[in-house]
């Protein structure tokens, strides 16, 4: 259950300015925005709206141009470079549309890769068998289906019990029986271990599935919505 | 004004040269180094050639030389009606003892007649200063440039020679050079020795008084017409010269100088076979992996260019283009260090040799046959990337590559798989998944140490051979050489002169051996049975051989010359007195590095040759505290010709190599690591293209960026690892190569490499190839992690 009073992060008066050649773009124009502990959050936004920026920022990726983001007090905005690796690598799981598995590794070894370096990880298959892939453990990406490899990512990205996933159109290249199978696996993390999740997606219907819907365009944000009524991802009208 | 039209192809072309700037140049390079290596050494066969010949031409240097005892000069008539010689130079040639001011070590003198007031007809002289001999004064001499420029004697300077026991005072009045001299070779030694041995030009009239030949001479020299029949020549020549003590003649080949000339081409011949070979062999290497990395990479606009209807030829064409823009750079650059290199190889040439003329004009097949070279690597090396690129189809090729499969296999899974961390992992699957690539990546590397190792050798061994033959094969200090032979006991009156601690005699006899229809001129060494001052000794194994009471002991070089086992009869046709022919058994062989001696002993061959015990050398051990005294005493000593000091020999043997091979080996080395970190660079270019969205993913996930350099680095150091360990190996077989090609009848290189030039040869590459890593390093700093991630590969 989410604990709307305690903020995991919290994003205050976000700008992030980019300057590509001659052109200025602002892609966050004074974005102000908690995550709470244990909530799930869908930011819908047509493509360019400025949620990726948004999540990139939260996730430590990037840094605003003016405002601050803070997670336990400290400030993200003002971290080293080496400090933002290492909020990465103890607090934030990220999975991305594209599933970014190394082709190299096993699904099991994908996963290790993340519980190696974690400082109080699930164990591989436990992870892996919370995304319901405990029979593919040693089947590398070339021999998983696309949604199957999304969920070995999903599984890489809770695999050290982060305290944020942040999932950026983690259904784009699926069809839709893989989508609910994997929206499914992002909800089963939020709800057994409490992590805080924030999903990008342009498919509105995705939205049923969240605490909030946090709709954003042209960098700032246009509304927010709550649902008083989470539904399972197979009981969404795709 | 022409209006110059790119195409799209073209532009696209020169852009992706641009923005893939530094693996082509990498590529570029390490052509640039094959066609260097060859051009340089092309060039320099070329000027030596071309300088050689015009010198010889100019200066008239003689087709065929033989020295003998003394013959009356009517005889000149009778060798110039020989069939097919054109010119004779009948002269008188000696050996003396001279005595150099300021000098103390007594120094051998050749001393050669020359004309009065004319140059003579063969082996003329290039005045380089003074001027040449009158007939009014005895004591004119002519120097040798090397000589005078050794002892600093100019115009006006006198030096003391013995002349048949008596003390002249020579006065310098010319500075000379001769094609003839070109090497100047003291009696016995190895290296010219400038300051121990001179090349002195004298009055033909006064030497004929002072060594007895009025009217007579002792040396000859011919020049042949073009087409004569030079053996025809020297075997008729020798008929003639046989009463008069007549050595059998050699022809200009075999003549010393030359020798040393033509063999120094035959080694830059093997270096422009080998090198080249091996650079434009990694080269073609390089620009596959490159070439084939840019194609994937343009799959999709391959495709999308199909599409709108370009042919595979097109495409093709497109990429071998762009190659053969990266084979031209390498080609320019190439041939522009390959003339430096040249250049700067036959000034050290020049220098050395003392060319009076430099001939450095490279002619247009060089150039062509450098183009040649680089067009073939840049076509070769594009030629499997550019076949797929062509063949691929287009719907295919639009469509993104299927993730490559990876497999489970013994090293990376099993009972090894759990003591590695995932970064390993990554690093040993990558090398599995390609393994063609990564074993071609290992052996550009080792190649690179094998040629390091190859440049260092030459040190190792050449220090090897001397310390072999200076130390253990050569135990006296000194040897004595004698202007006739002497009876054996006359060795006690040198046991008597200061300093002396042991004396032996030891004779040179120059002969023919041969069996069936193989020849060899060499000269045999007759020393006493238990002769410890020059032993029998075998340099390969390090061991003293007993000498035989009869027969021969021989070289293994000798033995395969003549194709001959222990047991076997050698003729042996003895070249000096009453000339006979003796038929000797071989009961034993050594191994040597130097020359291809055959030992005889001294009391058994001296029976065999019916005379009284007779010796023409005498081997010295000395105090050396009491050289200067024994010095000054030999060099009054009427019948001593020649003194070679074993310490001026190791000496001259240390300069004139350490400072010919520190040019090599700094030139080598360099060539090398340029090889070695080109193989890195572009290695670690391509996994880090290839891998990119690996490394991204790692840095999202957590990872800090010494990591994930570990991730990319980790691969190309094993690979690395593996080629320094190959190079040991490489180097090895090459370092044998090169040796067998260099076995001549003079040197055989010894086979060993110390462990230090493995050490030398690794450290250097490592380096090379850290300074790429380091490079690319920087790169991976700037790894944009959004970029990559979203997008599709």
């Amino acid at each position: 259950m989410p604990d709307n009073t305690l903020p995991t992060l919290v994003a205050k008066d976000i700008t992030k300015v980019y300057q590509t050649g001659e052109v200025e773009v602002r892609a966050l124009d004074g974005v102000s925005f908690e995550l709470y502990r244990g909530e799930m959050v869908v930011l819908l936004g047509a493509s360019g709206s400025g949620k990726s920026t948004l999540l990139n920022i939260l996730g430590g990726l990037d840094r605003p141009t003016t405002g601050s983001v803070l997670f336990d007090n400290a400030d993200l905005s003002r971290m080293s470079e080496h400090d933002l690796t290492l909020f990465r690598r103890d607090h934030v799981g990220f999975v991305f549309q594209f599933y970014n598995l190394i082709p190299s590794l096993t699904a099991r070894e994908n996963v290790a890769l993340v519980t190696e370096i974690a400082q109080h990880p699930l164990s591989p298959e436990q992870a892996l068998e919370l995304v319901k892939l405990e029979n593919r453990l040693d089947h590398f990406p070339a021999q998983l289906s696309g949604g199957e490899q999304q969920r070995v990512a999903i599984a890489r990205a809770i695999a050290k019990q982060p305290d944020i996933l942040l999932c950026d159109e983690p259904t784009g290249a699926l069809d839709k029986q893989t989508g609910i199978l994997v929206m499914d696996a992002i909800a089963t993390i939020n709800r057994e271990l409490g992590t805080s999740t924030a999903v990008i997606t342009h498919n509105t219907v995705v939205g049923g599935m969240a605490d909030r819907i946090v709709s954003i365009s042209d960098g700032r944000i246009a509304g927010i919505e709550h649902n008083r009524q989470r539904v399972s991802a197979a009981e969404l009208d795709w | 004004m022409a209006i110059v039209h790119f195409s799209p192809l073209d532009k696209k072309r020169w852009r992706d040269l641009v923005k893939l700037r530094g693996q082509v140049l990498a590529v570029a390079l390490v052509i640039a180094s094959g066609i260097a290596t060859l051009v340089m050494s092309l060039t320099t066969i070329e000027a030596l050639e071309d300088t050689t010949d015009t010198y010889y031409q100019r200066y008239r240097f003689a087709d065929v030389f033989a020295g003998l005892t003394r013959a009356p000069d009517f005889l000149t008539h009778r060798i110039a009606e020989l069939d097919g010689v054109m010119s004779v130079e009948t002269r008188i040639s000696q050996y003396v003892t001279l005595d150099v001011p300021d000098f103390n070590e007594p120094v051998t003198g050749r001393l050669l007649s020359i004309p009065e007031h004319q140059q003579p007809t063969l082996n003329q002289l290039v005045l380089r200063k003074g001027r040449w001999i009158s007939g009014r004064a005895e004591d004119e001499v002519i120097v040798s440039e090397n000589f005078a420029d050794a002892h600093q004697l100019d115009i006006g300077d006198n030096l003391a020679a013995i002349l048949q026991g008596s003390k002249r005072s020579l006065t310098v009045v010319g500075i000379a050079l001769c094609p003839e001299f070109i090497y100047a070779l003291g009696p016995g030694a190895l290296l010219p020795d400038d300051q121990r041995f001179g090349i002195l030009w004298m009055s033909r009239e006064v030497l004929a008084s002072a060594f007895d030949l009025k009217d007579a001479f002792n040396d000859v020299a011919l020049s042949l017409h073009h087409g004569a029949d030079a053996r025809a020549v020297m075997t008729e020549l020798d008929t003639l010269l046989k009463p008069y003590g007549g050595i059998s003649a050699i022809p200009r080949s075999e003549q010393m100088s030359n020798w040393f000339i033509q063999n120094e081409i035959a080694q830059q011949k093997s270096m422009a076979m080998v090198l080249p070979v091996i650079f434009i062999s990694v080269a073609i290497f390089l620009a596959n992996m490159v070439l084939s990395r840019l194609i994937a990479t343009e799959r999709t606009e391959i495709g999308l260019l199909k599409a709108f209807g370009y042919s595979g030829t097109q495409i093709a064409w497109h990429y071998v283009r762009m190659m053969l823009v990266i084979g031209a750079t390498g080609t320019l650059i190439g041939c522009a260090v390959g003339v430096l290199f040249g250049h700067y190889n036959i000034d050290m040439y020049a220098q050395m040799f003392r060319f009076p003329v430099l001939i450095f004009q490279p002619g247009v097949h060089n150039y062509v046959l450098a183009v040649l070279a680089g067009v073939l690597a840049s076509v070769l090396g594009a030629l499997g990337a550019v076949t797929r690129a062509a063949t691929l189809p287009p719907a295919q090729a639009m469509a993104p590559p299927s993730p490559p499969a990876y497999r489970h296999s013994i090293i990376s899974s099993g009972a090894l798989q759990r003591k590695l961390d995932q970064s390993t992992r990554i690093a040993i699957r990558q090398i599995e998944r390609w393994p063609l690539r990564s074993i071609m990546t290992s052996t550009g590397i080792g190649f690179s140490v094998a040629l390091v190792i190859m440049t260092f050798q030459w040190d190792d061994a050449l220090n090897h051979m001397a310390r072999v033959y200076f130390e253990q094969a050569q135990r006296q200090d000194v040897v004595v050489g004698m202007s006739q032979p002497r009876a054996i006991h006359a060795v006690q009156d040198f046991t008597h002169l200061p300093g002396v601690l042991r004396a032996e005699p030891m004779r040179y006899i120059s002969a023919d051996l041969s069996v069936g229809n193989v020849t060899h001129r060499g000269t045999l060494t007759a020393i006493q049975q238990h002769a410890s001052l020059q032993p029998i000794y075998d340099d390969a194994n390090d061991i003293t051989v007993a000498v035989p009471e009869s027969g021969l002991v021989i070289a293994h070089r000798l033995a395969r010359k003549l194709n001959v086992k222990v047991g076997d009869i050698i003729t042996v046709n003895v070249l000096s007195g009453r000339r006979p022919t003796l038929s000797l058994t071989v009961t034993a062989m050594i191994e040597t590095y130097i020359g291809m001696p055959a030992y005889v002993n001294l009391a058994y061959i001296n029976r065999l040759l019916m005379e009284a015990p007779n010796m023409n050398f005498v081997n010295l051990l000395i105090d050396e505290a009491q050289q200067p005294q024994l010095f000054s005493e030999l060099k009054q000593t009427p019948i001593v010709a020649a003194i070679t000091i074993k310490s001026a020999a190791q000496d001259a043997f240390q300069r004139t190599l350490v400072d010919h091979l520190m040019v090599f080996v700094s030139m080598f080395s360099l060539l090398a690591a340029m090889l070695g970190f080109g193989v890195a660079y572009n290695s670690t270019r391509i996994a880090l293209s290839e891998r990119g969205r690996e490394l991204a993913t790692l840095r999202v996930l957590g990872f800090t960026r010494g990591e994930i350099s570990y991730v990319l680095l980790g691969e190309v150091m094993l690979l690395i690892l593996a080629g320094l360990g190959l190079g040991c190996a490489l180097g090895y077989g090459l370092v044998w190569f090169i040796i067998t090609l260099f076995d001549t009848e003079l040197f055989r290189i010894p086979y060993l490499i110390e462990p230090s030039t493995y050490g030398k040869a690794v450290v250097i590459i490592f380096i090379a190839t850290l300074l790429s890593a380091a490079l690319v390093r920087r790169r991976v700093d700037k790894l944009d992690l959004i970029r990559v991630l979203k997008t599709r590969e």
